[in-house]
């Protein structure tokens, strides 16, 4: 009953904070939208390369659409980075190629890289294919030659066998006449095999096929669910703990602990009030994401919800227990460098599982990273309730013990 | 006991090592105003929270209706106002009081009628719809008054009713808590202005931390052999200062 009454309060007061919900629900449709745009030409990228001297195959076989090759008279590699702001030069002297990066941006550097050894592979290729047709010409020369061979010889002796046959009928000897016909057969059958063999090449073609996504599948697709997750937790964070913040600096915390009620009744009536608009904001986000960006979810939607519902209920015992520690909204938003900032690193963006191992300890105290993760496996991969289920209970585990921390902290109010 | 509302026995509570309460007994019996006057910082506030079991004390016990305190259930029992005002600004005044009402396990038939009631008491039954952050200082005073009469108690504990609320509905308020009175309800109150003090039935003079002296406003007149509770209260202050070892 009491609990009712605060989730009825944080509602009304959400309600007439327009700029707020406004926040809460509208910015994470506007970053999305952003972050649909940014990631999605990301193929287009080049790198401007200065050659000087090097043999036109070379320049040929390097030149793709991600680097952009111009001529320079000079071999003063540095000089003509400074000066024409390059991302790379190669110069080459008898045969050898020099290549210098401008290494400013580690993107342009890859792609001058990629280009380099693509070419290089490309050059090595065609000399061996020239070197194999060659190789190729003597082969089918020879094999000629022998064929010759093998049909003279054939064709002597099925000549032979004709006039045995000839001879074996003249005389009556049917058995001997069987004999060699399929004697006969089987010679110049022999000679149609080997044609057929040597014809044969091995040509190989190669069909792609997608596990998770399509072949369109951009970093947006796969960044989408992290953030999903992301804005619930950032939002409900910030949100709550200001509320609760607000409640202690203007007095009604001290209040509120001034009747009956339990401390775990206040907590609860937090919960449940800042969790309906937890799963308000992930239907828009969702819907929106489906909708207007055409995101293929594969796995159930409901488990969306509910991932981000817990999410929602990490973030706010969580932006509660640090609210504790702040004494002004500023405070307050101080913490979001320390303890938010932290958990994108770990959410996913950036592939754990290639991290250093205390870095992978990092980010197993982190509540995003679980739920991320969760979320990442339900919208991309399909995943059921028990594929996440160590995920979910990682995060109620983070809930409870929150929970327990808040309801003790309150205590500073009220000794029972 | 079963006639006195709050009784409190050799109470202290310290802050580290400032000494904020020290020794304080009160006994508060059924229809009584009892005043808690001193200046600000005298520890009148920590004393109440003490009696509400807010504040954990470190020596003595606190007993209120029968219940040693701290003890949540007897929370309900008690009318508290606190002396800041703590409203919720973004809601109205209805509002505020239908949440502490339902806080207060108001049923829910009831708290149309004691919404209307309290409002009354305190004069904002036609600003009740509007918005607490519209409300003057004088209001909000008033509201935090209604809050605390909106279970209809028959204790109330009040920090400071009166600050910015002017004279004419002082008067009126004064002359409710006397109908309160009347009904057997007690009220415990704090006040730095002399003048409510004399109005009280029983008052307690508290100064850092001690109380100087206790009894009727009649009583300590005659003690100090003075005229007014400002005096008495000057007096008692400056014997306080001279005389160490009462520290």
């Amino acid at each position: 009953m009491r609990t009712i009454a605060i989730v009825k309060r944080v509602l009304k007061q959400m309600m007439r904070d327009k700029r707020t919900l406004a926040l809460m629900f509208l910015a994470p449709l506007l970053i999305m939208s952003l972050m649909y745009f940014l990631f999605q030409n990301n193929t287009t990228q080049t790198a401007a390369l200065g050659v000087h001297g090097v043999d036109n195959a070379v320049v040929k076989a390097i030149d793709t659409k991600h680097v952009d090759i111009t001529h320079y008279d000079s071999a003063a590699a540095t000089k003509m980075i400074r000066q024409h702001d390059l991302a790379g030069y190669l110069t080459q002297k008898n045969g050898k190629l020099t290549i210098t990066y401008a290494n400013s941006n580690p993107t342009d550097t890859s792609l001058i890289k990629a280009s380099l050894q693509a070419g290089l592979v490309k050059l090595r290729m065609q000399t061996l294919v020239k070197a194999t047709k060659a190789q190729k010409k003597a082969l089918t020369a020879q094999q000629q030659a022998l064929q010759k061979l093998v049909k003279a010889q054939s064709a002597e002796t099925v000549t032979k066998l004709k006039a045995a046959i000839a001879q074996a009928q003249a005389s009556g000897n049917t058995a001997q006449v069987a004999k060699l016909q399929a004697q006969l057969k089987k010679v110049t059958a022999g000679s149609a095999t080997k044609t057929a063999t040597a014809k044969k090449a091995p040509t190989y073609s190669t069909a792609s096929h997608y596990l998770y996504g399509s072949s369109d599948s951009t970093f947006f697709e796969s960044f989408l669910p992290i953030f999903l997750g992301f804005f619930v937790f950032f939002f409900v964070f910030l949100i709550s703990g200001i509320s609760l913040l607000n409640e202690r600096t203007t007095g009604t915390l001290s209040r509120l602990l001034a009747t009956p009620i339990r401390r775990g009744e206040i907590i609860t009536g937090y919960l449940i009030g800042y969790g309906i608009f937890a799963v308000i904001q992930t239907l828009l986000t969702v819907t929106f994401a489906i909708t207007v960006f055409k995101i293929h979810l594969v796995g159930n939607i409901w488990l969306v919800f509910l991932i981000n519902f817990l999410l929602a209920l990490v973030a706010l015992t969580f932006g509660i227990f640090i609210s504790t520690f702040a004494n002004s909204e500023f405070q307050m938003i101080q913490f979001i460098p320390l303890v938010v900032v932290p958990q994108i690193f770990f959410s996913g963006l950036i592939p754990v599982s290639g991290m250093a191992t205390w870095l992978q300890w990092t980010a197993h105290i982190m509540p995003l990273y679980y739920g991320a993760n969760a979320l990442t496996d339900v919208v991309t991969k399909g995943a059921d309730i028990t594929a996440i289920g160590g995920n979910l209970l990682v995060l109620l585990g983070f809930m409870s013990v929150l929970t327990i921390l808040n309801i003790v902290g309150m205590k500073r109010y009220r000794k029972v | 006991m079963g006639t006195n509302f709050i009784t409190a026995q050799q109470v202290s509570k310290s802050f580290g090592t400032k000494h904020v309460l020290t020794d304080i007994d009160l006994t508060l019996p059924a229809g009584t105003i009892y005043g808690l006057i001193g200046p600000s910082g005298a520890g009148k506030t920590t004393l109440v929270k003490s009696i509400m079991g807010m504040e954990k004390v470190d020596h003595g016990t606190v007993t209120v209706m029968d219940a040693v305190m701290p003890n949540r259930q007897v929370m309900a029992k008690i009318g508290y106002m606190a002396q800041s005002d703590a409203l919720y600004e973004t809601l109205t005044a209805r509002e505020n009081l239908t949440f502490f009402g339902q806080l207060m396990s108001v049923a829910p038939k009831q708290l149309k009628q004691t919404i209307a009631y309290a409002a009354n008491l305190v004069n904002l039954t036609k600003d009740l719809d509007l918005r607490v952050s519209d409300y003057s200082g004088g209001m909000k005073r008033r509201l935090s008054l209604a809050i605390a009469l909106i279970q209809n108690p028959n204790l109330l504990i009040l920090d400071e009713p009166t600050v910015g609320i002017d004279p004419e509905l002082r008067q009126q308020i004064w002359e409710e808590l006397n109908n309160l009175k009347a009904t057997g309800k007690s009220i415990l109150i704090t006040t730095h202005v002399m003048d409510e003090a004399e109005r009280c039935d029983y008052l307690m003079l508290i100064r850092r931390g001690i109380a100087l002296a206790q009894g009727t406003p009649a009583e300590l007149k005659a003690k100090y052999q003075v005229d007014s509770i400002e005096q008495v209260f000057l007096k008692a202050g400056r014997l306080q200062d001279a005389d160490h070892s009462n520290r």
